[in-house]
């Protein structure tokens, strides 16, 4: 029940966002996130966007595995 | 690419075993606390990746599976009232009460629906102003902000007939009391990372730092839950405790404080009966006094009073909880508990323990 699925933010408008992943878009409430933006993964949970997802962090754990070193520019 | 797809990379997946390899000698018990890592964990047949001497155990970590029989019972009392209608996620239809369950209530004539959003339940109530909602609130930190979001949504819209059945649990105080137990021996624990994402790898210092339990903060993909083993492991091997997060893209030491906001808006901290673990103080949450025209426990009170101590079976689901009893160690399992018909929770959920070996390890 603990599953939340990342899905990337297309639009916003005021608490409400919609998401979309593999083309299926959903309208999900952003309250509990600072600062949302359009582009932005984030996590989303019961129709509760729970967490945005730090793509750089999830960069640099693949490339750390990858053994390369990552360049953010 | 997907995000999650690069998190399941085969290759990487091969690296990680062959890293976790070194560990191969060790004897080491690792908890999975969460029921959807169970799922992974069964999914993606990761247990078979691990060295012979350490093993994944299922904990406590399903929502569906750690609601007490006694809040079943409740529910389906209050659904076969008239003029109510109840609104749970899907996970709760099949699960059976000591007489009933909401899917045969819902085929004896009871208005029962699935949501995917608490708010979904909040619309409805909106429109049907003359029937009673009642949402099953069940799940984890990860589910309360939904729900008090949903209720703050309908206290703010006057929507007075949107009720919450409060059973949420919450995670820090099931692990103390579980660790406190002395038949439970877990050598690290697999933390939930949706959970956490909420609450802050912070919550759970404790655990290493008073009980000595070393731990780390997991996702869900095949790469994310291996990252998290692989650090358990290390802590071990060094002989030391920590909280490592190893979901650094979606998990920080500091609670979401947007969420804890809202939390302690519409919660206060409550006593929280356990299926298995029984009552834990402080591992729950009720509706807070401002919002008490929307508790069904409230509002339903003769009803829940006249429900009947729940009916008592030789399901094992209590013991599969605590993890000192495997799926298998059950004598209903595959046989007369099976995922089309369920004796107990853990067979009914998709991420109960018994379904996930059921459907992934075989009988």
């Amino acid at each position: 029940m603990c599953l939340a699925i990342p899905m990337r933010i297309t639009q916003i408008d005021g608490l409400v966002a919609t998401a979309e992943i593999d083309g299926i878009a959903r309208r999900v409430r952003i309250d509990l996130l600072d600062k949302a933006s359009v582009g932005d993964y984030v996590l989303i949970h019961a129709g509760l966007a729970i967490a945005i997802v730090d793509e750089q962090e999830a960069a640099e754990t693949l490339a750390l595995l990858r053994g390369v070193f990552y360049e953010t520019q | 690419m997907r995000l999650s797809d690069e998190f399941r990379d085969p290759a990487l997946v091969r690296e990680l075993a062959e890293r976790i390899g070194r560990f191969s000698g060790m004897s080491a018990t690792i908890m999975e606390v969460c029921g959807t890592h169970t799922m992974s964990v069964a999914r993606f047949g990761l247990k078979s990746l691990l060295p012979p001497g350490v093993s994944l155990i299922s904990g406590p970590g399903c929502p569906v599976c750690v609601t007490d029989q006694r809040d079943i019972d409740a529910y389906l009392a209050i659904g076969a009232l008239p003029g109510v209608t109840l609104a749970c996620f899907g996970d709760m239809i099949r699960v059976p009460g000591s007489a009933t369950s909401l899917e045969r209530l819902r085929a004896e004539g009871a208005d029962v629906r699935v949501v995917y959003s608490p708010i979904d339940a909040v619309d409805t109530a909106r429109g049907d102003p003359g029937r009673q909602v009642v949402f099953f609130g069940v799940g984890f930190e990860t589910t309360i902000p939904a729900i008090a979001l949903a209720v703050k949504v309908a206290a703010e819209g006057k929507v007075s007939n949107f009720l919450v059945y409060c059973a949420h649990k919450t995670i820090p105080a099931a692990l103390r009391a579980l660790l406190a137990t002395d038949e439970l021996r877990v050598s690290g624990l697999l933390l939930p990372g949706h959970v956490t994402t909420i609450i802050g790898s912070g919550a759970y210092s404790f655990l290493a730092d008073q009980l000595g339990v070393t731990c780390a903060v997991a996702g869900f993909e095949p790469v994310d839950i291996l990252l998290a083993v692989e650090a358990i492991l290390a802590r071990i091997e060094q002989g030391t405790a920590a909280i490592d997060n190893a979901y650094p893209r979606a998990v920080r030491a500091e609670p979401n404080p947007r969420a804890a906001e809202l939390i302690d808006e519409v919660f206060v901290t409550s006593d929280a009966l356990w299926r298995g673990l029984g009552s834990i103080p402080g591992s729950g949450v009720a509706l807070a006094a401002k919002y008490a025209v929307h508790d069904a426990s409230l509002r339903f009170a003769d009803t829940l009073a006249a429900v009947p101590p729940p009916k008592q079976t030789t399901c094992k689901c209590g013991d599969v909880l605590r993890g000192i009893t495997r799926p298998s160690q059950c004598p209903h399992f595959g046989t007369t508990c099976t995922p089309t018909d369920p004796i107990g929770p853990c067979m009914v959920s998709s991420e109960g323990a018994c379904a996930a070996a059921y459907k992934y390890e075989g009988v």
